[in-house]
């Protein structure tokens, strides 16, 4: 059963100069001017991908390859320029620290806003916030405003709550580096768990030894195309080996 | 299961926006406390706001015209709540979706639910000051009548109105900056062309057809009938405000719909 899925995907970012900012620009500008096909920077294309339920995927590539859109694709935050991706049930995504967090409410706050961002009844959440404050070890700090928090503070509290409301899918962009090695030890013990009760978790880093530990499939993304995907084994060892090839294997 | 193709289908999106209720009411909670968060007197300038204006009318009147103001805040009070609902809230929702960029970059949540927010917390505001309105209308030996009642669905439809143009203007202020600024200064025309301060019979008859144009004319009369005269509004006011509500609502939600498949690139 899948959860997650990309059918030839591709998108497509116009070039930095023709976002245009003023209606005045547009208007000098002219609206008969369109943009030139060559210059359009394609971060993801053609990619397809078939994630299944209580998979553990590890997403690598170089900086600028498309992990962090894909992941976004997958938390519905942006769309495919052509091709469909399908998403079913509930995605906690922690795509940058502290995302919809707020620096002038308390943590506790911030646990229920951050819950109802993601959708999640406030009932469910009331129940779950001793167990995300235990969590992130953060019981001290709870009633203090956001901005008093340091960014390992910040870093365990968007993990704790995104792998606490029990969503279908979790998204971590490199969330982990940022705790101490404890912490990202216990991160490790609660993604084996999630794994173990079905939660799909699709988890980008550059920590290859994490990966290869945490991971049980994998997708190496090479200037927006699927370089190697499959068995996490391989496909970082493949991953890791392209390090000495130089230039990198062209996408197939 | 949630299908991304170029645009979130209708179904989908609505009820993504039912799931978020209460986001929604903690977005509206945060507004309405962090408002009033640094001043003395907190939520109590929701009342002190609609009363001291009255006060300055009744002394300007008063005295500036050396005569008797009489019912005249009972007059004005209504038109002003319904200019001011209607500005203050379009302003602020215009920049509720390029402010949230932040959660809008980082997590999936319905862009249209921002401006939404908004508009709830103005009219929670507006409802409020309705209170006031009550107060000035008894000081003022204003008639309490049944017609009072129409005020409550005159103000929805009001709602509607406003919610569709916030949906409107936010969207196309993530997309150019300088929406902002033209329409901050091109809304003054809403002043002048509302009749708060005089009554319509006053204008030349060929200034008249502007301010028929003017959907807030029609709204204000829609508050001001039964608050002031103990009258029911006219039909022909219900019919056009009604035909502003939908068509606004219909064209805002159009809008945002049509443009937010780019918002991630401008936020």
């Amino acid at each position: 059963m899948h959860v997650l899925t990309l059918s030839s995907v591709s998108v497509h970012f116009p070039p930095r100069r023709e976002v245009q900012r003023s209606l005045k620009e547009l208007l000098i500008r002219g609206l008969g001017q369109r943009t030139q096909q060559e210059d359009v920077f394609w971060a993801l294309r053609e990619v397809d991908l078939a994630v299944g339920a209580g998979e553990t995927w590890g997403v690598v590539g170089r900086n600028g390859a498309g992990k962090s859109t894909l992941l976004r694709l997958a938390a519905g935050i942006i769309f495919p320029s052509r091709g469909e991706v399908r998403v079913w049930g509930r995605v906690a995504p922690v795509i940058e620290l502290a995302a919809g967090f707020d620096r002038e409410l308390t943590g506790r706050e911030n646990i229920l806003f951050n819950a109802s961002l993601l959708g999640i009844p406030g009932r469910e959440a009331r129940r779950r916030i001793s167990e995300i404050v235990e969590f992130a070890q953060l019981e001290e700090v709870v009633d203090a405003p956001l901005r008093t928090y340091s960014s390992g503070m910040l870093a365990r509290l968007a993990f704790a709550v995104a792998t606490s409301v029990r969503a279908d899918i979790v998204l971590l962009d490199e969330v982990l580096a940022v705790g101490d090695q404890f912490f990202r030890a216990r991160c490790a013990d609660r993604i084996g768990e999630l794994c173990r009760e079905g939660t799909t978790v699709l988890y980008v880093s550059h920590d290859l030894t994490s990966l290869a530990r945490l991971c049980r499939r994998a997708v190496w993304l090479e200037r927006g195309r699927v370089a190697a995907v499959g068995e996490a084994e391989e496909v970082l060892a493949a991953y890791r080996a392209s390090d000495a090839v130089a230039p990198p294997p062209s996408p197939s | 299961m949630r299908i991304a193709g170029r645009r979130v289908p209708l179904r989908e999106e609505v009820r993504e926006l039912a799931a978020r209720r209460e986001l929604l009411v903690n977005l509206v909670r945060r507004d309405l406390t962090v408002r009033y968060k640094r001043s003395l007197l907190g939520f109590l300038w929701t009342f002190l706001n609609p009363l001291i204006f009255m006060v300055i009318l009744t002394v300007v009147f008063g005295t500036l015209f050396a005569g008797n103001a009489g019912r005249f805040p009972a007059y004005i009070l209504p038109a002003y709540l319904v200019l001011q609902f209607f500005l203050q809230t379009t302003t602020t929702a215009m920049t509720s979706m390029a402010w949230n960029g932040p959660i809008l970059r980082r997590v999936y949540v319905p862009p249209s639910l921002f401006p939404l927010s908004v508009v709830v917390s103005g009219f929670v505001n507006l409802g409020l000051s309705y209170l006031p309105l009550g107060l000035v209308m008894a000081l003022t030996g204003a008639p309490f009548s049944w017609a009072l009642v129409t005020v409550l669905p005159s103000s929805l439809l009001l709602f509607l109105f406003v919610l569709g143009c916030s949906w409107a203007l936010a969207a196309v202020a993530v997309y150019f900056d300088d929406v902002r600024l033209m329409y901050q200064a091109g809304s003054y025309i809403f002043m002048f062309l509302t009749p708060i301060f005089y009554p319509l019979e006053i204008v030349p008859e060929r200034f008249r057809p502007l301010i028929y144009a003017n959907p807030l004319y029609h709204f204000s009369e829609l508050i001001r009938t039964p608050v002031f005269h103990g009258q029911l509004p006219s039909w022909h006011h219900v019919a056009v405000a009604a035909a502003w509500a939908a068509g606004s609502l219909l064209l805002g939600w159009l809008v945002i719909r049509h443009l937010s498949p780019g918002f991630f690139r401008h936020l």
